[in-house]
């Protein structure tokens, strides 16, 4: 109960949430941050224990590689917890399908490390599954369907009309502190008017 | 009570919560009758303006009936009072409030010690917003406890419907004082980039000025559908190129006067590669805010001419062109808006009939469906550009 510990800075008088009600966050909503999370904690983890994770996979020589993919997954995090998680997601799905790539690589007979090799494809491909399902959720949730357009041609704003409206409120006084320099326009009517004057004026 | 809470990013709930109680002498309570959701409210809901705690209380566009009164309010408010609540808390004392700087009123930030750290003075206290703004309870609730009550309202007369009155608390002068701060003269072009709430009262103020031509910039065709409604020429930068267009139209000089009705949050699209830049520096943190609007405006604009800045900037922005500003000469305006300056006036032009800013509205829902339309209006779903809750 986070807002509980929240209430601290509030004041006596300012209401307190008793109960909680539906959240504006979707299920597809929630599974994008749990998946966003989990990017963020498995590319720390490649960055960090590299090492031990080529090691598992017999692997050993790719932890650079292994490092790299961390970075990546921690981009994938990064927009799969921000209000684009659709980019997120779908960014997922390819890396997901980068990791199969290089898992299968690893798929070689003569490996010692097969087994884990064969598990690890497992999860990501479960993971994959996940990214899919939370992509096309997301993708959904959050479409703006062109079809439901409506028309608001009718939306003036002015009842008497738009023509009656233009300079209506020309009796408005522009406070000083808001005024601009003086208008280009008046500027160069001032210039033509001293010209006009110089003109006139008898030498 | 019910009331919509901020949980978290992307996470606004309908919850029930004690009632809001008078704690000093000018306060007031107000029972909500009407409140909406702003285009601002959109910058929290996305967590990017800094300093909302889990169990804050949205909303800051409300209006509705006082129910009790502090005792030093009783001179200005009286319980059955119908009023229209300014976002912005003003004391109605101080220089500023004299001044009618409402918006950086010196008295009413609870949090002052929060405000001078990061924006090195205090500025007014607001409803339902950050705690560097105090961190009041907002109005998209079925009570609102109204501090400095006595100064923050505006009377309303009965008899006219809530929905032409609701937005002389925000978006309405909001557009209105963009509009006003270019000090608009009958021979200038007025461009607007975006055609939300604010951009469309923009529009309407814009040609109720007297502008020679007011553009306004989107890319949706409903939001531009009603811009044109209002008088606009409108532009799709979708479809082509918001500079070429607008020297086009001011015949190659730029538009005098420019309104930016976006703010932080500016549309991220790879044909505008500078979007894209932000917005991967803004989810990386290195950047809080979207600038592509004010890149494109100074770059437009006419040398000489004005930039107004409606649009909610929330903290650092990169790669402004400085130089551009600086050697054309321009003016740039902009602030929270100063409502109860301009609210007495707007409140007559409504009456007289000069405009219905109700035009604005797409949907009205009861406040348990305000967690949904969050979503909708943020995903810009079944046309939605104006959401108002009915507590």
């Amino acid at each position: 109960m986070t807002y509980s510990i929240s209430n601290i800075a509030r004041s006596k008088g300012d209401p307190k949430v008793l109960h909680s009600g539906p959240s504006s966050l979707g299920a597809a909503d929630r599974m994008a941050r749990a998946l966003g999370w989990f990017s963020i904690g498995l590319g720390l983890a490649e960055l960090i224990a590299a090492e031990r994770i080529t090691r598992a996979l017999g692997m050993e020589g790719k932890e650079t590689l292994v490092r790299a993919y961390g970075v990546r997954e921690l981009g994938h995090g990064i927009v799969s917890l921000s209000p684009d998680k659709h980019l997120g997601l779908w960014s997922r799905v390819a890396g997901d399908g980068l990791d199969i790539a290089t898992l299968m690589t690893a798929m070689r007979h003569d490996n010692p490390k097969r087994d884990n090799v064969g598990i690890a494809l497992a999860a990501v491909l479960g993971v994959t599954l996940l990214d899919i399902i939370g992509a096309q959720g997301v993708t959904a949730r959050h479409r703006r369907p062109s079809s439901q357009l409506r028309s608001y041609r009718d939306r003036t704003g002015f009842p008497r009309g738009v023509q009656a409206a233009r300079g209506a409120a020309r009796d408005f006084k522009v406070p000083p502190d808001m005024r601009a320099a003086p208008a280009l326009a008046a500027v160069s009517d001032r210039a033509t008017q001293e010209k006009a004057q110089e003109k006139a004026r008898p030498h | 009570m019910r009331a919509l809470v901020w949980h978290g990013k992307e996470d606004i709930r309908c919850d029930t919560l004690t009632d809001p109680e008078i704690e000093q002498p000018r306060d007031a309570i107000v029972k909500v009758t009407s409140c909406a959701i702003c285009g601002s409210d959109l910058h929290l809901f996305h967590n990017f303006i800094p300093a909302m705690l889990p169990g804050d209380i949205m909303g800051h566009e409300m209006m509705g009936e006082v129910v009790e009164v502090g005792p030093e309010a009783k001179h200005k408010l009286k319980v059955g009072d119908r009023v229209v609540v300014p976002f912005t808390i003003i004391c109605g004392e101080c220089d500023q409030c004299k001044r009618g700087n409402f918006s950086v009123c010196e008295a009413t930030n609870r949090k002052k010690y929060l405000a001078d750290k990061v924006f090195g003075h205090p500025t007014a206290g607001l409803f339902g917003y950050t705690h560097l703004t105090g961190g009041y309870p907002g109005g998209q609730a079925e009570y609102l406890r109204v501090p400095f009550a006595d100064a923050t309202h505006i009377k309303v007369p009965d008899g006219i419907p809530d929905e032409k009155v609701l937005f002389l608390g925000d978006i309405f002068p909001t557009g209105w004082q963009a509009a006003v701060q270019c000090d608009i003269q009958p021979t200038d072009t007025v461009a607007i980039w975006g055609c939300g709430p604010v951009g469309q009262m923009a529009i309407r103020s814009a040609v109720l000025l007297g502008a020679k031509q007011v553009i306004a910039i989107d890319h949706l065709p409903d939001r531009l559908e009603m811009a044109e409604a209002g008088g606009a020429v409108t532009i799709n930068f979708d479809e082509e190129s918001v500079v070429e267009r607008l020297n086009e139209l001011t015949g190659g000089l730029g538009p005098e006067k420019c309104i930016d009705a976006i703010g932080m949050e500016a549309h991220v699209s790879p044909s505008m590669p500078d979007t894209v830049y932000d917005r991967a520096k803004q989810m990386l943190g290195a950047e809080s805010d979207r600038p592509h609007v004010l890149r494109e405006m100074i770059y437009v604009c006419r040398p000489a001419g004005v930039i107004s800045i409606p649009g909610v900037y929330g903290g650092l922005v990169d790669k402004f062109p400085m130089g551009q500003l600086m050697n054309k000469g321009l003016t740039i305006r902009t602030g929270q808006t100063h409502v109860n300056r301009w609210t007495d006036d707007l409140l007559r032009r409504i009456e007289e009939g000069q405009i219905d800013p109700s035009f604005v509205i797409t949907h009205t829902v009861s406040l348990e469906e305000g967690p949904e339309m969050y979503k909708v209006f943020r995903d810009k779903q079944d046309s939605c550009i104006k959401v108002v809750l009915k507590p």
